[in-house]
């Protein structure tokens, strides 16, 4: 809502400074988001009266005026057609600034010209560039134009909420500051000048539809003449953003700014049988709204019709068909009162937005239709010289039973504010606002109170303790700290294993990203997913921004791709990167679907850094195993292993695997493939993990238990085994640690070759076993005993060889 | 014999003087000191030295002896020293080359504030609760009052899935699903992800969102002033000024927006707050009676407030930075500040 502190102040005393009304407003739940002066742009311009007007002796088109600003005289030359003998208009003389152009006297066609008479439009206060702008016939001459047209200025833009549409209008803001401000609010004053004949012999209006249109009220102005707002009215309407039009349609939007109250006026003789009938569209029904569009209906959207035909869409805007045009003569002015919700339905449908639906859809006050259509039925009549007849139309089904009062428990004010406030203080505020006030005779300590029929806002309650706090005042209620409960519940595991991986990660040397949730709806085709894949139940956005924002991702990789291919364009191409984020799989239509806790990370290029003293070398497939090896032992999970029997699409198939907790797959880990890659323009293929955050929280032990540990040293033997190539590491050390040889404490692989003295297609397996008792040194004798032993049931029982055997 | 004794040791000394290696000096202990070293033989001689003189020559042939002995001690000890010395400059690196730093992450600056803002409220007694983000209309709107069809729904441009499933616009939603399943007291915190159709260089369709929600036997607006001015002290800076002013959401009544003193221009008046001189940093107020209605509550029983802050706005004015897409462009020169 916007409005300028000079209407403002028709209605009510200000004495602050615009500043300090704009904080009043703002501290009273009216953010004013701006404050903009409004200035002239010309300075030194007077009002003047023409004395003599006579042709130029060189040019047809050009008169010669005599002006006076009451101390001098001026000859000016001017080309304007509307100037007679007796005008004032406002003269720019010698020195007078227009805009950034400084007035001088200059020869026109031989003749002196001592400055010249200016139009609104050069005037830059008015859009009329037709001729010369002609004062009031009682306008003092040599008066700063600018102090007798009030032009200066401040322009408010006041940011109403959706639960006060009463302030939508500059008698509500009025209204407030009043209250804010202890002054008096003066209404409007007219008097309605009626005619002798009434409206009930010419018009009619019927509400087929009570339940959207409680109630309907018009009048009928005769005999008018379609024109030009006066100048004050337009500056008006322009202040606040609206454009003017004629002096018909003008009103109504006055009006609608000054009252809160949305207007329409048809041509009365467009109007079949002068019958206005309140309906509901019919399936099927298309109209031609003002703006000539050709909009098709629903039959939820409510109509104005005449007798035949529908004029206006209800509370959203007229028809081409009952325009007001510049020959119209008779006007029906309606005042009406409309089902929010249905406005709302209907302008949301049609994609219209307008200043009427903007305020029927919040509400407008039903016993105020009949105090803005007499205020614009007499501004109509005055400013277009018609004749306003007697009476006025009004269909009113929807009449409410009477204001219920709302009890008020002075305690519960207190209570909930957390403030000593009393009966008198909270009743006067009350009252500033215009809310009726009475003591409840039967309960102690407890008000009846009744607002106003505007303030829809206040049905409850707690929605008089919010007027009470907020004339109040928010920053006298004091601070205060509850008391602090005792926290019972447990961090939720989920969140602690979150925590702890970021940290693994953040100590790993990975940088954290965070993707916007949408991918691209090809996003599981560049990525090769197979159809019946689960990650192919998509969440489609109805409404996405972009293509490129269409769906939610069932993946992180796609993003994490994405961040890779972002850093080489600006240079970087060694990436350590991680998210952590919700993946989406859909369920059913009508149920929510699933959602997931995912880490991704993607890992490329060097090991550690491309640089001295670092070799450079490149990361590969066991830099990112490590990393997740690290977050299970940090995270004490046991039971975690890597298979290969496995598939993902967009990993190699030789260097990717499955990561399981107690056998169920909980993530993924592998290099790119290089088909992927060059989808994303990427030379070289990242690492990638991706694991389900959810099964890793839940596979977290809940106490972890100290072990004691042996006082007795270690020994320690090598051995070499000759595997076939293809035969995994991992298998031989699980099948021996199956042994369960009970002094054996550790098995690590010291060496892996391939080559020379190592029979083709094998590989030499160095293993290191530690053995250590817990109660005793073992003799270096034992060792090889139960050394020996192990090998001896490792070649027996795997089938590999001990290297240097045959 | 005499002479010929203090010639030897002359010449000794001068052959250990000019030893350069410790092999040398060995050489020469054995020519002048062994068992058939010069020294050792010319004492064995003391036969044919004339009686009276037998004492002396003994005398300084011992003295002779310890003296060349001691020499050589300190001429090798001194030589044993230069070659340590020289071993230990050889040894010498170029200490103004790079250090081998191990690799550190980055946490996202968003991590960052999201953690600092939980773990005030975490000391304040509130407990971290999380929900989906994908969300039933019912739970992101009706149950917090916002009925279809009502203008309070322009507030959120809302991505719809379906006509009942949003993508939630606020993490509101969760407050309902934990006041459903707990009774009071209650007092959470819930963070995460929330969606708004709207892009622009402080909007992001995807944004972050921490929201709380304290309910319990006579809790008052006074109380709301209380935690929130201690949780914007203890993030800002204990000397942040705030105010709270009065507006307008469906699910609080009385509500309140917070604004805190422009950090920037200290409330001068400058671009990032728009000349106002505060910045609005989060929305407040009592839970609405009817909210608790949804959920089985007596607003007669209890009552309670809640709050809600867009963590990205607080990272930008913690870190002064313009532009709300940094954060999802995921630029690493951007994330290694911090």
């Amino acid at each position: 809502m916007q409005a300028s502190v000079k209407w403002l102040k028709d209605y009510v005393d200000i004495d602050v400074t615009p500043q300090e009304l704009a904080g009043l407003l703002t501290m009273a739940g009216f953010e004013v988001e701006a404050l903009s002066p409004r200035r002239p742009s010309f300075a030194g311009i007077v009002t003047a009266e023409i004395l003599a007007i006579s042709p130029h002796p060189r040019a047809d088109n050009l008169s010669l005026c005599e002006v006076s600003t009451g101390k001098s005289s001026w000859r000016v030359v001017c080309g304007a057609k509307n100037i007679f003998a007796g005008a004032r208009v406002p003269l720019a003389g010698e020195g007078a600034r227009l805009g950034s152009s400084v007035i001088s006297s200059q020869k026109i066609r031989e003749v002196l010209s001592q400055g010249m008479l200016c139009s609104e439009a050069e005037l830059g206060i008015g859009g009329d560039a037709s001729g010369i702008l002609i004062l009031p016939d009682d306008t003092p001459p040599g008066l700063p134009l600018e102090d007798y047209l009030g032009l200066e200025d401040e322009i408010f833009e006041v940011n109403v909420t959706p639960n006060r549409p009463d302030c939508l209008s500059v008698l509500g803001l009025a209204r407030e500051v009043a209250a804010l401000t202890g002054k008096k609010l003066r209404y409007p004053a007219f008097l309605l000048d009626e005619d002798e004949k009434d409206i009930g012999e010419t018009a009619a209006v019927e509400i087929h539809d009570p339940e959207l249109c409680p109630r309907y009220c018009a009048r009928l102005i005769t005999g008018l003449k379609v024109g030009p707002s006066p100048l004050w009215l337009r500056r008006r309407l322009e202040a606040a953003g609206l454009r003017a039009i004629n002096n018909i349609v003008d009103v109504t939007n006055y009006v609608m700014l000054e009252l809160g109250q949305p207007l329409h006026a048809f041509d009365f003789n467009l109007i079949s049988a002068g019958r206005i009938v309140v309906r509901r569209a019919r399936a099927g029904e298309v109209f031609q709204t003002l703006d000539g569009k050709e909009r098709p209906l629903k039959p939820e959207t409510l109509l104005i019709c005449d007798a035949e035909k529908p004029v206006a869409i209800a509370g959203i805007m007229g028809g081409m068909n009952s325009e007001v045009f510049p020959e119209t003569e008779t006007v029906l002015l309606e005042s009406a009162c409309f089902n929010p919700r249905s406005i709302r339905r209907s302008a949301k449908y049609l994609g219209m937005n307008t200043d009427a639906s903007f305020r029927f859809e919040r509400g407008v006050d039903i016993e105020g239709v009949v105090g803005a259509l007499n205020r614009a039925a007499q501004m109509i009549a005055e400013l277009g010289e018609g004749r306003i007849r007697r009476n006025y139309l009004d269909s009113y089904p929807g009449k409410p039973s009477g204001p219920l009062a709302i009890p008020l428990r002075l305690k519960k004010v207190r209570e909930t504010l957390g403030i000593g406030i009393d009966g008198q203080e909270i009743a006067d505020i009350l009252r500033r606002l215009e809310i009726d006030v009475r003591e409840d005779e039967e309960k102690s300590g407890c008000f009846l109170v009744t607002p106003p029929s505007f303030r829809l806002d206040l049905t409850r309650e707690i929605d008089l303790i919010e007027e009470i706090a907020r004339v109040f005042g928010y920053d006298r209620i004091p601070t205060t700290l509850p008391e602090i409960a005792v926290k019972t519940e447990d961090k939720d595991p989920l969140a602690r294993a979150l925590k702890k991986i970021r940290e693994v990660l953040l100590g790993c040397g990975y940088t954290e990203v965070i993707n916007y949730s949408f991918i691209p709806a090809g996003a599981l085709d560049d990525l090769k997913v197979d159809r019946d894949d689960p990650r192919r139940r998509l969440v489609k956005i109805s409404n996405p921004l972009t293509e490129e924002q269409s769906v939610m991702r069932s993946t992180l990789v796609h993003s994490l791709l994405s961040n890779y291919r972002r850093n080489i364009n600006t240079g970087i191409r060694d990436l350590k990167i991680f998210e952590m984020g919700r993946v989406f799989f859909k369920t059913e239509d009508g149920l929510l679907p699933r959602e997931k806790n995912s880490l991704g990370v993607l890992l490329a290029g060097a090991r550690f850094e491309n640089r001295w003293p670092f070799s450079g070398e490149k990361a590969d497939f066991y830099d990112l195993k490590g990393v997740v090896e690290t977050i299970f032992s940090e995270l004490k999970i046991s039971g975690l292993s890597f298979s290969s029997a496995f598939r993902e699409p967009f990993l190699h198939p030789g260097k990717s695997c499955g990561i399981l907790i107690n056998n169920r797959q909980a993530g993924r880990l592998g290099e790119l493939i290089p088909e992927v890659g060059q989808t994303f323009d990427l030379k070289d293929c990242p690492l990638l993990l991706e694991m389900d955050l959810d099964l890793v929280a839940q596979a977290v032990p809940g106490e972890i238990g100290g072990r004691d540990i042996s006082r007795f040293p270690s020994s320690i033997r090598d051995a070499a085994f000759i595997l076939k190539k293809q035969q995994e590491a991992g298998s031989l050390i699980d099948s021996v640690l199956a042994m369960k040889e009970e002094l054996v404490e550790e098995i690590a692989i010291f060496d892996l070759y391939e080559g020379p003295g190592i029979p083709e297609n094998s590989k030499s397996l160095g293993l290191r076993f530690t053995y250590r008792s817990f109660e005793r040194t073992l003799t270096d004798e034992e060792v090889n005993e139960i050394h020996f032993r192990l090998i001896r049931r490792i070649t027996g029982e795997t089938g590999v060889k001990v290297r240097g055997e045959t | 014999m005499l002479e010929e004794l203090k010639d030897l040791e002359g010449r000794a000394l001068t052959e250990t003087a000019f030893a350069k290696e410790e092999q040398d000096l060995l050489q020469i202990r054995v020519k002048y000191l062994g068992r058939k070293g010069l020294l050792t033989g010319m004492l064995r001689r003391i036969a044919e030295v004339p009686p009276e003189e037998r004492p002396r020559f003994g005398r300084l042939g011992n003295e002779i002896k310890e003296r060349l002995e001691e020499r050589l001690d300190d001429a090798l000890t001194k030589l044993i020293q230069e070659r340590r010395n020289e071993l230990l400059r050889q040894g010498k690196i170029d200490v103004t080359l790079p250090g081998r730093a191990p690799a550190r992450g980055h946490g996202h600056p968003l991590s960052l504030v999201f953690n600092e803002i939980c773990d005030i409220f975490a000391g304040l007694g509130f407990s971290v609760v999380s929900g989906p983000e994908v969300e039933l209309d019912y739970y992101n709107f009706e149950a917090l009052n916002i009925p279809k069809d009502h203008p309070a729904r322009d507030m959120q441009d809302t991505f719809y899935i379906e006509e009942n499933i949003v993508l939630r616009t606020h993490t509101s939603p969760v407050q309902i699903r934990v006041m459903e399943r707990q009774k009071p007291p209650v007092r959470i915190l819930s963070p995460g992800r929330v969606y708004r159709r709207d892009s622009d260089i402080t909007h992001s369709p995807m944004f972050h969102q921490i929201e709380g929600l304290l309910v319990d036997k006579g809790i008052g607006f006074s109380d709301l002033k209380g935690i929130l001015t201690v949780f914007l002290r203890e993030i800002f800076g204990e000397d942040t000024v705030l105010r709270f002013r009065p507006s307008f959401f469906p699910f609080t009544e009385p509500s309140a927006e917070v604004d805190i003193r422009c950090v920037i221009c200290k409330g001068g008046g400058c671009r990032v707050c728009g000349s106002s001189g505060w910045l609005e940093i989060l929305g407040s107020g009592m839970v609405d009676p009817e909210v608790f209605k949804y959920v089985g509550y007596d607003p007669e029983e209890v009552t309670g407030f809640a709050f809600g802050l867009g963590v990205e706005r607080v990272a930008m004015l913690k870190y002064g930075l313009g532009n709300i897409r940094l954060f999802f462009e995921n630029d690493l020169r951007f994330l290694q500040q911090f």
